[in-house]
């Protein structure tokens, strides 16, 4: 695609204004209730749960995802959605049954800050400094991504696109901290809905339906995403195990159920019921999100082999750029108009996925790395201040991570392998932490690293794809250490990085407690450990309302997906 | 909070939904369609995104109404 691929007309830019001018609006409404730290940090428990629900799923969907997704569509076809149905469903829905109740329960105002009433200061500290350099890096790829997006796509200045986008973003925030986050992010939530839509529906129109499109595709590896998972031959070259375990248990289970990013905007619900239904609420449209974005991706690849003329674009390397689906489809099918709406969608989306990391950054270090390890026990005014500062810094150093991005090649890659290694064994520590009593901060802590350390080495001995005797790949991708594990794909060498990554953390955790002494009494563990916490009492709520029977029936329709989609 | 995030939802949708249909109409018929097979595709969607704005806007009204009426 080239430069200026996407004319915008004066109705298109209107459309992207009002946005901006009704996001700002709400910022500057939102900033009469911001009296303490803990309105803007937290919201104070003030949201009522439909927008933290479509929050929660929102503060994950940013543009990435979107544009990611669809690529993924058109790489490995309907499997993607195992990442959906598969991957994210069973782990909302066990955050919202199981885990909720000792984040909103407990005294805690955030995820690190769970893991020091539940452990120790060094685990926190973990926790907290990793969180906080993993949120304003992805804030910063992000607005990289949508800055390099729109000078490719509408020929925009990238400085321009990325110190403006920045401005709406702060500006908003800085008013309305958490809430304005959060609101916007529901905003976008529709924008995206109703602003991609159009393109599945003509797009499908244009393929003669679903069975146009399954026919042009004419290949049913693209079109099953359980059939083929018996064997890796399959277009992500996973097999079912690595699947259900790696991406379904370790990895999902460890994004959703522990990231603070997410979190953060159940515990801004105002009740602990409405904390627990925030993530099946968000459950329901998640489970059908594939249509919105993996379709598109489909839709590409079989208008392509359909000899339409369309074509998925080629990107600066000049290599098909799949990244290209979402954005090429929106200049073949959509006249201004709905394109201006489509593109608002699109980068709505960018600024929110930066909203919502920075609205998360500024609470972890103000309470989880400020407060507790710089300045404790002073004002609520100076940590509101030091919050307001957190966000101003916090949008600044995104905008050099996305200089870094741009200037040094592979900085992403490499980032983002160092996040794997740290994320990957994350949920076992937060798996034992909750439900063994006996696990200790020394054993929390060490076996965190243990997993990270296992990470790290895995990644040296496996390699993505068949190597022939003497041939080398570039380090990032592995085999640094020697290829003795072999996959066939890099998402199958992750699966399994995650396997591994999660049994050690999860097994060393159990050795190492075992062999240190317990720093918690049973008193003080009261809320934040299973066995140690009173039954909530549901008796108020009427059966159908309570999170334990919601969530069977979501998964009772993700089990459907699965075979309709078979 | 007496914020009731269903007022921007309802005026930003509804908007856009006038926009798009009396866009629509204006340039019914004109070769911008041709992208879209054919189909007047800004009429149609304007008007579904009208509804929704207008559902939401009532869905808010009504709220209010009877949070007033509680108070008095």
């Amino acid at each position: 695609m080239n430069a200026n691929a996407i004319h915008l007309t004066a109705l298109d830019y209107s459309i992207l204004a009002i946005y901006i001018i009704v996001v700002i609006g709400i910022g500057f409404v939102l900033k009469r209730h911001m009296k303490s730290a803990s309105d803007f940090l937290l919201s104070g428990h003030a949201i009522p749960v439909w927008v933290t629900g479509l929050a929660f799923l929102s503060a994950n969907l940013g543009a990435q995802e979107v544009i990611g997704m669809a690529a993924s569509g058109a790489k490995y076809g309907i499997m993607t959605s195992q990442f959906y149905w598969v991957g994210a469903i069973p782990a909302m829905l066990f955050l919202a049954v199981f885990m909720m109740p000792f984040y909103f329960g407990s005294r805690a105002r955030s995820v690190p800050e769970y893991l020091a009433l539940r452990f120790d200061e060094k685990t926190r500290g973990l926790n907290a400094a990793a969180f906080a350099v993993m949120t304003v890096a992805s804030s910063g790829a992000s607005l990289h991504a949508l800055a390099a997006l729109l000078h490719l796509l509408l020929g925009w200045n990238y400085n321009i696109s990325l110190i403006a986008t920045s401005i709406v973003v702060l500006a908003y925030v800085l008013k309305g901290g958490l809430s304005s986050a959060i609101y916007t992010e529901v905003l976008q939530f529709f924008l995206i809905v109703l602003g991609f839509s159009p393109l599945v529906i003509i797009g499908l129109n244009d393929l003669g339906g679903w069975s146009g499109m399954v026919s042009k595709l004419n290949d049913p590896m693209f079109t099953h995403s359980w059939k083929y998972v018996d064997t890796t031959n399959n277009p992500m070259g996973v097999e079912w195990f690595a699947l259900v375990f790696g991406l379904g248990f370790v990895l999902s289970f460890g994004y959703w159920c522990t990231d603070f990013l997410v979190i953060q905007r159940a515990m801004a619900a105002k009740t602990m019921g409405d904390a627990r239904r925030t993530p099946i609420i968000a459950a329901v449209p998640k489970m059908l999100f594939p249509f919105i974005v993996i379709v598109p991706g489909m839709i590409a690849l079989a208008l392509m082999k359909s000899g339409s003329g369309y074509s998925i674009p080629n990107g600066v390397t000049g290599e098909t750029d799949y990244n290209l689906v979402i954005p090429s489809l929106i200049a073949h099918y959509l006249p201004t108009g709905l394109l201006g709406l489509a593109m608002t969608a699109l980068m709505a989306s960018f600024m929110s996925g930066m909203a919502g990391n920075v609205t998360a950054f500024n609470t972890v270090w103000t309470y989880d790395i400020y407060q507790s390890y710089i300045a404790s026990g002073k004002s609520d005014s100076h940590y509101m201040w030091m919050a307001k500062f957190a966000t101003v810094a916090g949008i600044i150093i995104s905008i050099g991570f996305a200089y870094v991005a741009k200037n040094v090649d592979n900085i992403m890659d490499f980032l983002q392998l160092v996040f794997g290694f740290v994320n990957a064994p994350v949920f076992a520590t937060f798996l034992l932490g909750m439900f063994w009593k006996r696990a200790t901060g020394h054993g929390a802590f060490f076996g965190l690293l243990s997993g990270t350390l296992a990470a790290v080495i895995f990644h040296g001995m496996s390699t993505p794809m068949p190597l022939t005797p003497g041939e080398t790949i570039p380090w990032i991708k592995g085999a640094w250490l020697g290829a003795h594990f072999t996959y066939t794909s890099s998402m199958a060498q992750n699966f399994w990085l995650a396997i591994v990554a999660w049994s050690v953390c999860f097994s060393m955790t159990i050795i190492i407690s075992l062999a240190t002494k317990r720093t918690r009494t049973d008193e003080e563990l009261k809320g934040l450990v299973y066995s140690l916490t009173p039954k909530i009492k549901e008796a108020n709520e009427p059966t159908w309302l309570r999170p334990g029977f919601l969530a069977v029936v979501v998964l009772a329709i993700a089990v459907i997906l699965n075979i309709i989609f078979w | 909070m007496d914020f009731d995030l269903r007022y921007p939802i309802g005026i930003l949708f509804s908007a856009y939904g006038i926009i798009l249909t009396a866009f629509g109409a204006v340039t019914n018929g004109t070769d911008i369609y041709k992208k879209s097979l054919g189909d007047n595709i800004n009429l149609q969607w304007g008007i579904v995104l009208l509804v929704f704005g207008f559902f939401m806007l009532g869905l808010a009204i009504r709220a209010k109404k009877s949070s007033n009426s509680k108070e008095s």
